[in-house]
């Protein structure tokens, strides 16, 4: 196994959906500012996963949780942490783009304000930064105070990445980020991701196995709640150790 | 006649005679409103309307009919109802949506409907039986003011609890209306619970909030029974929540039906619920454009 | 701790605060009521009429009212089931949106229409019909302030079945009032009874359409143009007498009534949990 400095490392979870295993004994390390892809079959967990590591599991009424979660070394799932920390520094893509329901510039401004920037200035500042990191400057300058609703899908997504950026997280998770979205918005998101690994480290979950190997240096092969195989993209992709890992990346499960 | 004939037959007369029972139903609104204008109308070539509004002295044996005392003890009644009912009722159906486990949530739902079906004058008994010798002996004494428990303060806290039901179960559709994606978005960029509902979910919908609360007490509004049975029914202007009072509804449930022989009394009194009515119609059918609007606009 | 820790420790606070105490009162009202009425709850109060100088705190019941409740109640609920259920089938298949929504508005501002204002509405009509006080006029003013809930609620069950369910009973050829009948009814049954029992409940516990309508009497009415007499009445009129031990028997009136209504409406729980087994979701 190659050496690297862990950013979150998870250590025999185990989630439970009342009584149905959902997560078993996941022992799983991701890189520090890399791409760390995570694939696998419909229902295998991807997304119990990813939300394991901001505890966005947490609104699941009769979820159970066990093991360790450990965000720069911190164990998250520890009785005294403060959550809304920990999500600060983890930011999160859902599936579909969700703009919330007021402008362009209060979704980007939501989160500084949750945290306390109320200046109008730095708001300003920050909200014109992210968008801009996110691809969207140009196409929103002048509508700034327009709901978001009325942005096409691509932008939506791309107005959901500055939003998650504006909070200043350090990790970014994203469940199935292109899925909602046509190729060309698709490619564009991708992009962004590969600019932004060198400041963030990145946790993608995907479906296309072409988008993990355009993607990835880390990969995370999930099977019916179990880590099969976890490790640098290359050797996942070109020389998987497991059959089972075979079979998905060949097609045959699917 | 054939099979088919009959049937189709059938299908037209039924077609024919659901529209009319429909059209007739949908017109009863309009029938009530003429019906009681017209009667109303005899007082109203009398005294024009803002005098009868206006006017504090009721004197219907002189002829006078002032309604001032009793619109504002309707109007104070109301406010002081939704004055105890509406933060509470909001933070309740919040805890319920967002912050109640499952096993709560189905203890106390089904408690609260079953109590949105509890009869008005069970209500009023329960104010006679505990708020009234509450407010009396041990609120009243609080702010040095003598009085016999039969007042606006007791009429309104009665008003309150009654609505509860209904407020808790409009306020709780507008949080259930938010999308889970709305909750899980704030609450990943680090935001408290509480701040997730508060700018996440109240602010952006405040105006859905407001209509639904409207919605919920244009039905209160002229809530008759429990609040006659508590609040005092004098005419008067009242100077202190711990005075009594004497709203519209319990104006008309106390004279209407006696005293006919005065006359323009009864007129008088089909103006009260008139007055009621449009009052009532004004508030619903405003807060119903409202939520239709911001309906429209969200999806 | 920080600000917004506090913040959220204040109104989470705040809100256990009052959901405790909210369903605390609701509590206390059920148990106040029950506890003062049971005592009071004899034989001779269920199946007596008053007798004279019942109101001085002689013998007698409230038979009077509990027959005379009945009857209204029963009365007015079948009318206005002959009058809501056309209005909802109507509603489903028949009207055009545009008609469909301004009949359901105008039914849902009859639901806020204060019952005081049917009362006295009610009252004016049976006084220009010459009518006294009566049975009858009881039953037709409670049939109006119910006809909007039960068509709603019905109305809204409705609409909940599947359109595909319908077109499949258009392919084999119903007509559109059999497709409404046999499908659709039936499909939403439960739903319907439910929203019967719920006018229901909610037409015995109102007072004040009925406080001049009806009347009331300490005789068991024998026709529908004998005035009757009722149960919230019963509580209001009672409560009114100077007499505490008169007074009193206001208690186990309310508690009858209170039994009615939360059996309805538990019958109407066990009903939907029931019977939605046997409904095609
Ligand atoms: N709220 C829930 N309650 C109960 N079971 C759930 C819940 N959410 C997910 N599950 C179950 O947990 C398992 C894993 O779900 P998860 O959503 O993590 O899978 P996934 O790998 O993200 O699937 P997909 O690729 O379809 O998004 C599934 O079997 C699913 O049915
Ligand atoms: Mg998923």
């Amino acid at each position: 196994m190659e050496k690297f400095k862990p950013h979150i490392s998870v250590e025999k979870l185990n989630v439970f959906y009342g009584k149905h295993h959902v997560l078993k004994d996941i022992t799983v390390k991701i890189p520090e500012k890399q791409i760390t892809v995570i694939i696998g079959p419909s229902g295998c967990g991807k997304t119990t996963l990813l939300k394991s590591f901001n505890r966005l599991i947490d609104l699941v009424e009769g979820i159970s949780v066990s093991g360790d979660v450990r965000v720069d070394g911190m164990d998250i799932y520890n009785g005294k942490i403060d959550v809304t920390n920990i999500r600060k520094k983890i930011g999160m893509l859902a599936q579909k783009p969700y703009p919330l329901p007021m402008s362009i510039y209060d979704n980007v401004a939501y989160g500084p304000r949750i945290h306390g920037i109320l200046k109008r200035k730095e708001l300003d500042r920050i909200v014109e930064r992210y968008l801009k990191v996110a691809g969207l400057w140009d196409e929103v300058k002048d509508r700034l105070k327009s709901p978001a609703s009325r942005l096409s899908a691509g932008q939506q997504q791309r107005l959901c990445l500055a939003r998650t950026l504006a909070v200043e997280p350090e990790i970014i998770l994203g469940d199935e980020p292109t899925s909602a979205l046509d190729p060309v918005s698709a490619k564009r998101i991708e992009q962004e991701f590969i600019e932004l690994k060198k400041d963030y480290t990145i946790v993608i979950v995907t479906h296309i196995l072409r988008q993990a190997k355009r993607l990835a240096d880390h990969v995370i092969f999930l099977y019916m709640g179990e880590v099969i195989e976890a490790g640098p993209a290359r050797e996942i992709f070109e020389d998987p150790k497991e059959a089972r890992t075979r079979a998905y990346i060949g097609g045959e499960i699917s | 006649m054939n099979l088919k004939l009959t049937r189709k037959l059938k299908e037209v007369i039924a077609s024919r005679l659901m529209l009319l029972i429909t059209a007739l139903s949908s017109m009863l609104i309009f029938v009530m409103i003429l019906g009681l204008f017209l009667k109303a109308r005899l007082i109203l070539a009398t005294q024009s309307l803002p005098e009868l509004l206006l006017s504090t002295s009721w004197h219907p044996l002189r002829g006078e009919f002032g309604f001032y005392p009793f619109i504002l003890g309707t109007i104070w009644v109301t406010v002081l109802a939704m004055f105890f009912s509406i933060p509470s009722c909001l933070l309740t159906s919040i805890y319920l949506t967002e912050y109640a486990s499952a096993k709560i949530r189905a203890f106390i739902k089904p408690l609260i409907d079953l109590l949105a079906g509890i009869p008005s004058v069970v209500y009023g008994l329960w104010g006679i039986l505990v708020v009234v010798p509450l407010v009396k002996d041990h609120i009243a004494p609080l702010f040095g003011y003598p009085t016999s428990g039969y007042c606006l303060l007791t009429g309104g806290f009665v008003l309150a609890i009654m609505v509860f039901p209904v407020l808790i179960s409009v306020s709780e559709e507008v949080f259930r209306a938010v999308p889970h994606e709305v909750r899980e978005i704030s609450l990943a960029l680090g935001a408290t619970r509480w701040q997730t509902v508060k700018h996440a979910q109240m602010v952006p919908r405040i105006k859905g909030i407001i209509a639904a609360i409207v919605l919920g007490f244009s039905r209160a509004f002229g809530e008759t029974m429990a609040v006659m049975m508590v609040v005092g029914n004098v005419a008067q202007v009242p100077s202190s929540v711990f005075q009594p009072a004497y709203p519209l509804p319990a104006l008309i449930a106390n004279n209407y039906g006696e005293m006919m022989s005065i006359p323009l009394y009864d007129a008088a009194l089909l103006l009260a619920a008139l007055l009621l009515l449009l009052i009532v119609l004004v508030f619903s059918v405003g807060a119903r454009i409202v939520l239709l609007r911001i309906e429209r606009r969200v999806v | 701790m920080d600000r917004r820790q506090l913040e959220e420790a204040f109104f989470k606070g705040l809100m256990i605060a009052s959901t405790v105490i909210i369903v605390g009162i609701l509590f206390a009202i059920l148990a106040v009521v029950l506890l003062k009425g049971a005592p009071l709850l004899s034989l001779s109060m269920l199946t007596q009429t008053p007798k004279g100088g019942y109101y001085l705190g002689k013998g007698g019941g409230i038979l009077n009212a509990i027959i005379g409740s009945l009857y209204l109640a029963f009365g007015a609920t079948f009318l206005s089931f002959i009058i809501a259920f056309p209005i909802a089938l109507y509603l489903q298949e028949y009207a055009r949106n545009r008609f469909a929504s301004f009949v359901r508005l105008s039914l849902d501002i009859l639901w806020g229409v204060p019952s005081i204002v049917y009362g006295a509405f009610g009252f004016t009509i049976m006084l220009y019909l010459g009518l006294r006080a009566c049975l009858l006029g009881g039953i037709i003013v409670l049939t109006l302030l119910m006809l909007p809930i039960m068509t709603r609620a019905m109305d809204e069950v409705m609409r909940m079945v599947p359109h595909e369910l319908r077109e499949t009973s258009y392919a084999v050829g119903s007509t559109r009032l059999e497709a409404l009948l046999r499908v659709v009814s039936r499909q939403a049954l439960p739903g319907i009874l439910t929203a019967v029992l719920l006018a229901f409940g909610r037409g015995i516990g109102d007072a004040a359409s009925i406080l001049f309508t009806a009347g009331y009497t300490d005789h068991i009415p024998h026709s529908l143009f004998d005035p009757a007499a009722s149960l919230p009445l019963a509580v209001f009129f009672l409560l009114g007498t100077p007499l505490p031990e008169v007074q009193e028997r206001a208690y186990a009136a309310a508690v009858i009534l209170l039994v009615i209504i939360l059996s309805t409406s538990v019958i109407s729980r066990l009903l939907t949990t029931k019977w939605t087994k046997f409904v095609i979701k």
